[in-house]
């Protein structure tokens, strides 16, 4: 057949693209499963993290289950709704109207008295972040935090998922003496703010920075009613 | 095949992008990842093996498949093997090895977007037998590692003192810790990748005269 022909170039392109297409997906399908496990583990992981709890892939699931001791979802008012709160998935949540997004809360128990995490999720530069950060009972005080990213710049955005940048988030606090929520400024060189609600951003990665204060700011003050109810 | 698998021209094939058809200083190809990965040393490292991984394998299947490709729509066959392989090798990722795939991310979309691969599909799996397509894929993927390696290496050290995440320069040299030396910022943004891009190409051009034009 004549290689030039239009008949032969559809004829080609239609069965390299069904090929292709039947290969992918049954390789996607197979492993569907796998990936979905992996994602869990990670979560848990992430989770632990922001609990100062270190695990890895084979012992995450256990130290989850060990630690952990409600897990249930919250909405803006701040009552506890019906729901699976580790199922829940912000991205879902966070594209519904204000008054209906849905916030989880996960409560650990550890060796310095009950945790609570909560999960946050913002846009950095490229793409989505989100993180956990856990409170003391006193439901101000950071106790720990653990961030992720799906593809910002390694080197630069990308450094809010390193320990050294985490570990300034450790005792800084959510709301002022007088009881109104400030979040935590993720601050530029030369940028003023209270010590006690400020941390050092990213040099060269200050759109994942801000996006980051954004993210913290947003969520909180979802949260804000239940962590008064809390006090 | 008549010639032996390792005959000097094979050989050839794999010795000369490392130097004198290097793909990023010579055929100035794939600049744009080699912009984007290597402010630290490590991602330089992963996205060289990456490639490694998907390039040769690119190579023989186009070459396997050069003689039914229609002229026409040669590109497209071409951009839908890259896309396909690097798509399997993500979910493979993703399913046995996370922390690896977690560590890629962006670097596995990039690979397909890598003009290196595009161009070397084009410009000789096209043309050539399966074998001689490999080794030009290994030949072609480790001059642009190498490159890649190069610049990551330079652009951790003096940008943030570091060397695959660990401290090279003593913290106690710095300034703020009342020293005498200090990070230059501008290695860790991209226009510096493309400078020391260029400060390599003019080493190797004064080291190998056949390269500069008339």
């Amino acid at each position: 057949m004549d290689r030039n022909s239009n008949t032969y170039t559809f004829l080609y392109a239609s069965i390299m693209v069904i090929l292709v297409a039947a290969i992918l997906a049954s390789v996607s399908m197979a492993l569907k499963p796998r990936q979905k496990k992996n994602f869990e583990i990670e979560k848990k992981k992430n989770i632990l993290a922001s609990v100062n709890i270190e695990s890895d892939a084979s012992t995450a699931e256990d130290l989850y289950a060990e630690k952990v001791v409600d897990e249930y979802i919250v909405n803006v008012g701040g009552k506890k709704v019906e729901g699976n709160a580790f199922d829940t998935d912000l991205k879902k949540e966070r594209a519904k109207a204000a008054k209906d997004m849905l916030y989880p809360v996960f409560e650990f128990k550890t060796d310095e008295g009950t945790k609570y995490v909560l999960p946050l999720r913002g846009s950095g530069l490229w793409g989505p972040i989100w993180g956990y950060i856990s409170l003391n009972d006193d439901m101000n005080t950071i106790y720990g935090a653990n961030f992720d990213h799906e593809g910002e710049t390694p080197g630069l955005g990308a450094e809010i998922s390193t320990s050294a940048f985490e570990e300034q988030f450790i005792g800084k606090k959510l709301f002022d003496d007088s009881g109104e929520l400030v979040s935590i400024l993720v601050a530029k060189v030369g940028e003023m703010g209270a010590e006690e609600h400020k941390v050092d951003g990213i040099s060269g990665g200050t759109i994942t920075s801000k996006g980051l204060q954004n993210m913290l700011l947003d969520d909180f003050s979802g949260y804000e009613a239940f962590l008064k109810s809390k006090k | 095949m008549s010639e032996p698998l390792f005959s000097k021209k094979n050989l050839k094939l794999l010795s000369d992008p490392l130097n004198n058809s290097n793909p990023i200083t010579v055929q100035v190809l794939g600049i744009c990842s080699a912009l984007a990965v290597t402010a630290q040393l490590k991602p330089s490292i992963v996205m060289a093996i990456s490639v490694t991984a998907v390039l040769p394998l690119a190579n023989v299947l186009i070459s396997l498949l050069r003689n039914t490709i229609p002229n026409r729509i040669r590109i497209i066959v071409q951009l839908v093997v890259i896309a396909a392989l690097v798509i399997l090798v993500d979910q493979i990722l993703k399913a046995y090895v996370f922390d690896v795939s977690r560590q890629l991310s962006v670097f596995v979309g990039l690979i397909i977007t890598n003009c290196i691969i595009m161009g070397r599909l084009e410009a000789f799996a096209l043309g050539n037998r399966p074998w001689q397509s490999f080794l030009d894929g290994i030949g072609n993927s480790a001059g642009y590692g190498v490159i890649l390696i190069i610049v990551g290496f330079f652009r951790e050290l003096l940008g943030a003192g570091t060397l695959y995440g660990y401290r090279v320069i003593p913290e106690s040299w710095y300034i703020a810790n009342g020293g005498f030396y200090e990070n230059n910022g501008l290695m860790v943004l991209s226009p510096m990748a493309l400078i020391v891009v260029g400060i390599i190409i003019w080493v190797q051009r004064n080291k190998n005269r056949s390269l500069i034009e008339n």
